[in-house]
């Protein structure tokens, strides 16, 4: 399991071509990566977060995913600090011996990540900056789980 | 303990943090204690039901037990990924 929350942008096909190697009990990898959408003229992205608390409970998500599926290994990373429309804010992996564990795995991670690793986005654009309010429909995804 | 704010509770009280004496039992009971000082922290806790709360960086309730923790985050609901 590799978890890591850092302000450096990333080369996330670098990342996953690293994270798919050297296993030869896994037949599937499967990646997300979220990117920052230029949104209503939208110019930057601050990503705020709890350092401590932060690597602390995306371990744990990491974890219950390992317990729930057969998984080999998985891979989080998260950026925060100034980004750019286009940039990559962070990427999820999984790699199992299926696919099916693979892509619920990966789906459950982004569904926590979403609401339960403390992070914060603040949009500023051509009306000022705001502070991105959570969804209902995100938390009520993890109902799903 | 120390006290720590996040996101637009940060920028209403106007600073990261506060290390607060406090014999409250509960974190409600320490929102009134930080609510009666001044107008900045009435308006960032007006509304708890916006709000959520970790103690030693462990998501919690507004009323759990404060005994033996160490540290209060206060911050809106989380918007990663």
């Amino acid at each position: 399991m590799r978890i890591a929350v850092q302000s450096a942008a990333f080369d996330a096909g670098a990342e996953l071509n690293a994270f798919s190697e050297g296993h030869s009990d896994v037949g599937a990898v499967v990646s997300f990566s979220g990117l920052v959408r230029a949104d209503g003229g939208l110019s930057r992205l601050e990503i705020e977060h709890y350092p401590g608390m932060t690597e602390r409970a995306i371990t744990k998500i990491a974890e219950e995913a390992q317990g729930r599926w057969s998984l080999g290994d998985v891979l989080v990373i998260h950026r925060h600090g100034p980004l750019e429309p286009g940039e990559a804010i962070m990427m999820v992996a999984t790699a199992a011996p299926h696919r099916k564990d693979a892509f619920e795995a990966a789906e459950f991670l982004m569904d926590y990540l979403k609401s339960r690793a403390p992070f914060w986005k603040k949009e500023l654009g051509p009306d000022g900056s705001d502070w991105v309010a959570a969804k209902d429909e995100d938390e009520a995804a993890l109902t799903r789980w | 303990m120390d006290v720590l704010y996040f996101a637009w509770v940060r920028e209403r009280i106007g600073q990261p943090r506060d290390v607060v004496e406090t014999q409250a039992a509960t974190v409600a009971e320490l929102v009134e204690e930080l609510k009666a000082r001044e107008e900045r922290y009435e308006a960032a806790f007006a509304d708890l039901s916006a709000l959520r709360v970790a103690l030693d960086q462990e998501l919690a309730d507004f009323d759990a037990p404060l005994a033996g923790v160490r540290e209060v985050a206060f911050f809106p609901p989380m918007t990663g990924g």
